[in-house]
C-alpha cells in the first residue's frame, strides 16, 4: 500500500473515530435534554454501527459479494425478530387469551 | 483402497496425500477462510445480541412499572466506558497497521494497550454492577419496579462483558504469539474484527439499556 493511501486511510479512521464519539455525546445530551426517544437512539446507534462496520472493520474495502453475503441476511433476521411486539402489547393490556 | 484409487490420490492436487504446494482452492470472497469464519461468527453473535435486546424490549414493553434507574453518574460512566471502548477500536487498528508493516514490537504494544483498555472497561462495568447490587438490584427483584429489570440488565451487560473478557484474553494470546513469530499479521487483523464487533454491540447497549432507563 502506498504512503499516500495509507495516510489517507488513517485520516478517515481518525475522522470516523471522532464522529462515533460525537454521536455518543449527542445521544447522551439529546436524552438528557429532550428525553430518551427510542427511534432517535436507534437511528444514531445505526449510524455509529455503519461507520464502525464500513471503516473500522474495513467492510467497505471488501468485495461486494462478501457484503451481500453478510449484511442482507443478518438484517433480515434482525428485522424478523420484530414479530414479537404484538405479543408484548397483548401482555401489556393483560389479555392472556386470544379472542 | 485399490491400486487405481491410490494412483488417483497421488496425482489429484486436492488429495490429502499430495504435497501440491501452491495448489489450493481459491479463498472465498478473496479473503482467507479464517477471516470469513470470523465474519460468520460476528453475524451469528450479532443475531444473538439482537435476540437479547429484543427480549429485553419485549419484557420492558409488557411491564407496567418498568423502573427508570440510572442517575446522571451512571450515564456519564457509560459515556466514559464508550470512550474507552471506541478508543480501543482505534488502538487495535494501530496494531493491525503495525502488523501489516511487519513491525512486530509495535503491533504487540498496540495490542496490549487495547487489552488494557478492555480490562479498564470491565473494571468500570463491575463497579457499576456492584453499585446496582448494593442498591438492592438482583436478577428477579429490585426496589424500584418490574422484577425482571435486573435479569434484563445483568444478562445483556453480562453477556457483553463476557465478550470483552474473551476478547482481552484472545488479544493477549495473539499479541504474544505474533511477537514470537508464531502467528501472522492476519491473526491480529481477525481478532481486531472481533474487537470492533464488541464495540459495535456496546453502541446499541448504551442507548437501549442505559439512556432509555435514565432517571428523569
Amino acid at each position: 500500500m502506498s504512503q499516500a493511501s495509507t495516510s489517507g486511510r488513517m485520516t478517515s479512521t481518525y475522522l470516523v473515530y471522532g464522529a462515533i464519539l460525537v454521536i455518543a455525546i449527542v445521544q447522551v445530551i439529546a436524552a438528557m435534554a429532550m428525553g430518551p426517544s427510542l427511534w432517535r437512539m436507534l437511528l444514531l446507534a445505526a449510524i455509529q454501527a455503519y461507520l464502525a462496520v464500513m471503516f473500522f472493520m474495513h467492510l467497505r474495502d471488501e468485495k461486494l459479494t462478501l457484503r451481500l453475503a453478510l449484511i442482507p441476511g443478518t438484517l433480515f433476521v434482525l428485522v424478523m425478530m420484530n414479530m414479537i411486539w404484538a405479543d408484548s402489547f397483548r401482555l401489556a393490556v393483560m389479555k392472556p387469551f386470544a379472542k | 483402497m485399490s491400486q487405481a484409487d491410490l494412483a488417483m490420490e497421488r496425482v489429484s492436487p486436492h488429495s490429502a496425500g499430495a504435497h501440491g504446494a501452491g495448489v489450493m482452492e481459491e479463498s472465498p470472497f478473496a479473503i482467507p477462510s479464517s477471516k470469513l469464519v470470523m465474519w460468520l461468527f460476528i453475524i451469528s453473535d450479532a443475531c444473538t445480541f439482537g435476540a437479547m435486546l429484543f427480549a429485553y424490549g419485549y419484557i420492558r414493553n409488557s411491564a407496567a412499572d418498568w423502573p427508570q434507574v440510572f442517575e446522571s453518574a451512571s450515564i456519564w460512566n457509560s459515556l466514559l466506558m464508550t470512550f474507552i471502548l471506541v478508543s480501543t477500536s482505534l488502538t487495535v487498528l494501530f496494531a493491525v497497521k503495525a502488523a501489516q508493516s511487519e513491525d512486530r514490537a509495535g503491533a504487540f504494544l498496540w495490542t496490549m494497550i487495547t487489552a488494557a483498555g478492555g480490562i479498564l472497561f470491565t473494571l468500570l462495568h463491575i463497579r457499576e454492577w456492584l453499585s446496582l447490587i448494593g442498591q438492592g438490584a438482583r436478577l428477579f427483584q429490585n426496589p424500584w419496579g418490574a422484577p425482571l429489570f435486573g435479569a434484563a440488565f445483568f444478562s445483556i451487560t453480562g453477556l457483553h462483558m463476557a465478550h470483552v473478557v474473551g476478547g482481552v484474553i484472545a488479544l493477549i494470546v495473539v499479541g504474544l504469539s505474533y511477537r514470537s513469530g508464531r502467528y501472522a499479521a492476519r491473526h491480529i487483523e481477525i481478532w481486531a474484527l472481533y474487537w470492533h464487533f464488541v464495540d459495535l454491540v456496546w453502541m446499541f447497549v448504551v442507548p437501549l439499556v442505559y439512556l432509555l432507563n435514565m432517571k428523569r
